[in-house]
């Protein structure tokens, strides 16, 4: 550590550097692991992840299965950018489905145009819904985020559970624990002919254009960047703490419950116990990875999407176990955390030349004002 | 000479002693050449410096000069990148706080190292480097305490001191370590003039016992009072060396910033109407260990600047974020602005009523670290309608810019545009862009909490003729400082902040550096005669 | 409602907290010298799958334990590197070392769901444990409930008595003096952050050595973040730990025992309440600014970097 010194900028190279870095150590440990589990590294690898891309219908599973991450991790950005921390995107997700099942079923049997959209916003409200509770409780009772909307999950998880056990179960379905199958006009129609991706793709798209525009664009978003990188600075400018994490909270809840909807009226077709398996965590990792930017998000979400559908064809063709997914996402964000440190320092270098005395950086003299006061930021200080 | 990490360890039990004398006077500290060198600056560059037993030996230098940065080689916090440093007569790498400590060198920071939930013994005991119990110290801290004239209740809790009894803390734990070497860092500036003339008699007791002192300062009256030499810096060398009694304020401002100390003034005019009154406030800090504001009044006039002065600790951040809208109010009507009611208005809303403020915190409150300089002004400029930085929810980038650059150039940042960080701005140029951002938000009511603290002189003159500037344009200004030399300078009126209590504000001719300084403790009953002013001396 | 079945509803509770009460006391440490692991559940689980592989590989329960408890200190040490040296943030990190640790101990415990091991044992004390009505509720533990209780204790005088439980409260509130004066701060909280991994890993390994002798993925069911919302509740002081860890013991074995409580509600219900009263938990403690001020450590959280 003390080969490294902190950088005047952060470094924009680094930035965008720092995931594809990520992506590389985690290609390289996976390589590794392929070996440990007794695998040809090579030929796992290409198993894993060029294989899937190699056909139409990998291309379309890849872009289904990328719909929830982008979906969340849009949203789960604009909530990280601000220092909102929606940890219970899959909760938000169950919800949505729950409702969007809710109203399929409800008009089971109406051949109606209107079926499919209203299942959508029903989705959305769902889990704007669900995001609401912690955004209430944050907001007015100064409650970790984090820690409500991760417990909302489980209860989430717990209500579908009763659902598809009981009010909401299939009674022609053999007593199994899944609800009737949506119809014709609950489904999401397809994108292209024998392939699963389906309409919910060109919402995760809209949802990428929108948030992007958002950022980089509107005042609103403005705020919640500032919110995020220097609260007090936020205060000062009079932006208003509630109203970031209101926003936060919705947009992501919303966007998650359209995962959701996303989920039941397409792959799944159904309610079952179970509609995620961890999308809305995976998001968070997307939501990083993708350095918290919307195209970002894209990419990243194209690359977790590729573990899951790599660790399915692995398990398939080479027995491989399909927990090495979850172990991929995890190292992923590992390395993508430690890439990033050289956003923020690098070595120093060998020989310094002088340069000519100037006036010292803010880095220098800061000092904020009376002895006893703390600096309001954490920027590495070299007093003079 | 092979270099050496520690001398011979010292006996943490016997009582504070004279340190052992040789057979010919050596130098008690000797920096040769010393050099230190960051990524975008040259902090210190080929350093001298010669300290004597038992000398009181000041560092001038303006903000940004070198000082501090030294001061931590010295002690051990950083290491430098050229040069020797020789104690006693040896060569010496100092690795660490506790080697200096061990060498016997006490360092007191200018920003305290104390643990406030922590008892005063706790604190001590924490920072010896021996293993004793807080109980057992407590008698000897009261020994020493009372010794030097820096009384101290082992047993309170340190949130509950003054900013004064705290320096007092950290002073007594670096003297329960029987220092040869005592480096003081600007340790006036949370002191009221009575306490700094008490501080300088401990230090003088010290020094005729043999112990050295090193003590950073910018303030040369006190330089001039108190040391025996003192070696200048500037922009990282050292400039010259003095005997401070035989010379100058003259001479030396001149070796300190190659000029005289500029000064400004203010030509008399009658003040206008209330812009901003506060009646009556009563408000209890966020903060659990803050002070709270009993009764405040105060009127802000047009084309008039009132100076707040008082020791840090006496409620000036809480009367700052009330008076800016962080922090609000009870009753609306207890800070009326241009006849509205914003006592529960926010930032926003005051700013629109026409409230400047600049704030003490640049980095982090005044301005985002890691934004532009463009997106920085968007922090505040939206409200204005004129910047027209807004415009239907979105955000033009072109105004945004523009007015970035306009800041930029009227108050002579030196900055790599208005892409670059704000991080990357020094001190005062990034106080330049931030007052300079409120001035052009045209307000009619202007606060601004320490403005050139931490700022080199040459901006520190600039932002003073701003504030000046706009109150001859008929703009009711506040300053709230700590430095007594500049409110004089700069202000028509005083008044004193003190435990959560403000005084009647008086003009300042009608007043004197004396009598603000009795107000500094709490005693706004007390009338000082008639005093003189006290050396106008701009400090830098 | 029979007495007998009250008092074993009573005494399960103990063992539903004891996992708490490990994992919880363990963060409370790190957090007091300022470090937030966010990633405890991830480290529970993995002691969970260590603990349960050694065990059933070698028959002994406490070799198990030590697995579990160097298991628990290597996901630790992992996230030290990142949050103490590599300067992360803190809440990201305890993030990705959860995702990981759910992967991890999926992968690890792969061939493990199924086979079962013998649960710990209760402990017999003589005499009390003999005693009507008080001996099954309070005297018939296994040896990890009574540990816990003097985990808690140790806990609590090693930082109000002690020269490290000294350190370790002053680098959690200020961080940067204590660097000032010398105090080796990042070494500290590697120390705090590896015991709470340790503890953590431990209790991890209860749940799957004594609770429920055998591995299922996920089966902490969110124990570590519990275990976080435990540490608030206690406003960071040892003893309130235990009545939290037991108040959510009794609610988590209310889901069991509720039909025969006669209670009718459908068990998915009675199954969210202790993520329920964890939510009401929080509320309570944190609608006051002023208590979270005055005890939170000040610098919980924030990334430290020496010159």
């Amino acid at each position: 550590m003390s080969r490294l010194e902190a950088r005047p900028e952060p470094s924009r190279a680094m930035m965008l550097a720092s995931p594809l870095i990520a992506a590389a150590a985690m290609l390289v440990s996976g390589s590794l692991l392929f070996l440990f589990l007794g695998q040809e590294p090579l030929h796992a690898f290409y198993v894993y992840f060029i294989a899937p891309l190699g056909s139409a219908y990998g291309i379309g599973e890849l872009l289904l299965k990328a719909t929830p991450l982008i979906l969340c991790g849009v949203g789960l950005a604009i909530g990280f950018r601000a220092n909102v921390h929606n940890i219970g995107a899959d909760g938000q997700l169950t919800m949505g489905a729950v409702a969007a099942g809710a109203v399929a079923l409800y008009f089971d049997g109406v051949e109606a145009p209107w079926v499919l959209p209203l299942m959508i916003v029903a989705g959305a409200l769902g889990g704007l819904a669900w995001a609401a509770l912690p955004a209430l409780l944050r907001t007015r009772f100064n409650t970790s985020e984090i820690l409500v909307s991760l417990m909302l999950v489980y209860v989430a998880y717990l209500f579908l559970g009763y659902l598809v056990h009981g009010p909401l179960r299939d009674p022609a379905g053999f007593n199994f624990p899944q609800s009737k199958m949506f119809g014709e006009a609950a489904t999401l129609p397809l994108l292209m002919e024998g392939l699963r991706v389906n309409a919910a793709f060109i919402l995760s798209l809209v949802a990428v254009a929108g948030a992007w525009f958002f950022c980089r664009h509107t005042f609103a978003g403005y705020r919640m960047q500032v919110s995020g990188m220097a609260p007090a600075a936020a205060l000062y400018a009079g932006f208003s703490e509630p109203k970031n994490v209101w926003l936060a909270f919705m947009a992501s809840g919303a966007l998650a419950g359209v995962a959701g909807v996303g989920e039941v009226a397409g792959p799944l077709g159904q309610l079952q116990p179970s509609v995620s398996p961890g999308y809305g965590f995976a998001a968070i990792i997307v939501a990083y990875v993708g350095r918290l930017h919307p195209l970002g998000v894209l990419l990243a979400s194209l690359l977790m999407s590729l573990l899951y559908i790599g660790g399915e064809s692995a398990q398939i063709e080479l027995q491989l176990p399909s927990a090495i997914t979850g172990l991929f996402q995890g190292l992923l964000l590992f390395y993508l955390l430690a890439a990033d440190l050289f956003i923020h320092y690098r070595f120093k270098p060998r020989t310094r030349v002088a340069p000519a005395a100037s006036a010292t950086p803010a880095a220098s003299t800061q000092q904020s004002a009376p002895a006893s006061a703390p600096t309001a930021t954490e920027t590495i200080q070299h007093e003079s | 000479m092979e270099p050496i990490l520690i001398t011979e360890p010292q006996d943490p039990q016997a009582p504070l002693q004279p340190p052992p004398v040789r057979e010919r006077v050596e130098p008690r500290l000797q920096l040769l050449g010393i050099s230190k060198i960051y990524p975008s600056v040259v902090a210190n560059a080929d350093v001298d410096l010669t300290v004597m037993p038992g000398e009181i030996h000041a560092v001038l230098g303006e903000n940004g000069a070198g000082k501090s940065t030294l001061m931590k080689m010295i002690y051990g916090v950083t290491r430098p990148d050229a040069g020797e440093i020789m104690w006693e007569g040896r060569q010496v790498h100092i690795g660490s706080p506790s080697a200096a400590r061990r060498l016997g060198i006490g360092m007191v920071f200018q920003h305290f190292a104390l643990f406030e939930t922590l008892t005063v013994a706790e604190n001590i005991a924490l920072a010896l480097d021996e293993k004793t119990t807080p109980a057992a110290l407590a008698p000897r801290i009261r020994a020493v305490s009372e010794q030097y004239g820096l009384p101290l209740d082992p047993e309170r809790r340190v949130h509950s001191m003054s900013v004064g009894e705290r320096q007092r803390v950290e002073i007594v734990r670096c003297l329960l370590q029987s220092p040869r070497l005592l480096i003081m860092d600007e340790p006036t500036s949370v002191l009221t003039p009575d306490a700094v003339q008490k501080l300088f008699v401990s230090l003088r007791k010290l020094a005729a016992e043999g112990v050295s002192i090193l003590y950073i300062s910018h303030k040369l009256d006190e330089i001039q009072a108190l040391c025996d030499k003192a070696t200048v810096l500037r922009a990282g060398r050292v400039s010259g060396t003095a005997v401070p009694r035989e010379e100058t304020a003259h001479s030396l401002a001149e070796l300190m910033i190659g000029g005289d100390l500029p000064t400004c003034s203010l030509v008399p005019r009658v003040p206008g109407a209330a812009c901003l009154s506060i009646a009556g406030l009563d408000l209890k800090s966020g903060d659990p260990f803050g002070t709270h504001l009993q009764d405040i009044r105060l009127e802000l006039r047009a084309g008039e600047i009132t100076g707040l002065a008082g020791i840090s600790g006496s409620g000036q951040q809480e009367l700052l974020k009330a008076l800016s809208g962080e922090l609000p109010a009870p009753r609306a009507d207890s800070i009326r602005i241009l006849g509205r009611d914003a006592g529960r208005l926010d930032a926003a809303a005051r700013r629109r009523l026409g409230l400047g403020f600049v704030p003490e915190e640049r980095l982090g409150r005044g301005a985002v670290p890691a934004l532009s300089l463009a997106d920085n002004a968007l922090l505040t400029g939206y409200l204005s309608g004129e910047t027209g930085m807004l415009r239907n929810g979105l955000v033009r980038r072109g105004a945004v810019r523009a007015f970035a650059d306009a800041v930029i150039e009227r108050f002579k940042v030196k900055c790599g545009g208005a892409a670059s960080a704000a991080t990357s701005l020094s001190g005062g140029n990034l106080q330049k862009f931030i007052v300079g951002r409120e001035i052009r938000l045209a307000p009619k009511v202007m606060v601004l909490a320490q403005p050139t603290w931490g700022v080199d002189i040459g901006a520190a003159m600039l932002i003073r003729q701003a504030i000046i500037d706009l109150r001859d344009q008929g703009v009711a200004v506040l300053v709230v400082s700590e430095e007594l030399d500049e409110l004089f300078m700069m202000c028509d009126r005083i008044a004193v902040l003190a435990k959560g209590r403000l005084s009647r504000a008086v003009p300042v001719a009608e007043t004197s550096i004396n009598q603000i300084g009795v107000w500094m403790s709490g005693d706004f009953d007390a009338t000082h005669g008639a005093d003189i002013k006290g050396d106008m001396h701009v400090q830098a | 409602m029979n007495p007998e079945y009250v008092i074993a509803f009573l005494a399960s509770t103990a063992g539903a907290a004891t996992p708490l009460v490990l994992a919880s006391s363990g963060e409370l440490v790190a957090e007091r010298s300022g470090v937030m692991n966010l990633g405890l559940e991830g480290v529970m689980l993995v002691g969970a799958v260590a603990g349960f592989s050694a065990t059933l590989h070698s028959g002994s329960i406490g070799l198990g334990l030590l697995a579990a408890l160097a298991a628990g200190m290597a996901m630790a040490l992992v996230f030290a590197v990142l949050v103490l040296t590599l300067q992360t943030n803190q809440v990201a990190t305890g993030l990705a070392l959860t995702l990981f640790g759910l992967g991890l101990s999926a992968f690890l415990g792969r061939d493990l769901v199924g086979q079962t091991v013998a649960p710990m044992p209760k402990l017999s004390i003589p005499l009390l444990s003999d005693l009507p009505f008080v001996g099954p509720l309070l005297f018939q533990f296994d040896a990890m409930v009574y540990v816990s209780l003097v985990v808690v204790a140790l806990i609590a005088w090693v930082l109000a008595r002690t020269r490290v439980g000294l350190l370790i409260r002053a680098v959690g509130e200020a961080p940067h003096s204590a660097h000032a004066i010398g105090m080796p701060v990042v070494k500290l909280r590697y120390a705090t952050v590896l015991f709470g991994g340790a503890l953590a890993g431990i209790g991890g390994a209860y749940m799957s050595l004594a609770l429920t002798p055998m591995w299922v993925e996920g089966m902490t069911a969110g124990r570590g973040w519990i275990a976080l919302a435990q540490v608030v509740f206690a406003t960071w002081k040892p003893r309130g730990l235990l009545l939290g860890a037991y108040l959510f013991g009794g609610v988590t074995v209310l889901q069991f025992h509720g039909q025969g409580l006669g209670v009718a509600i459908p068990s998915e219900f009675l199954s969210m309440l202790p993520y329920l009263a964890t939510i009401v938990v929080l509320v309570i403690i944190c609608r006051n600014p002023q208590t979270i001020l005055l005890n939170k450590p000040m610098s919980l959280g924030q990334s430290f970097k020496a010159d």
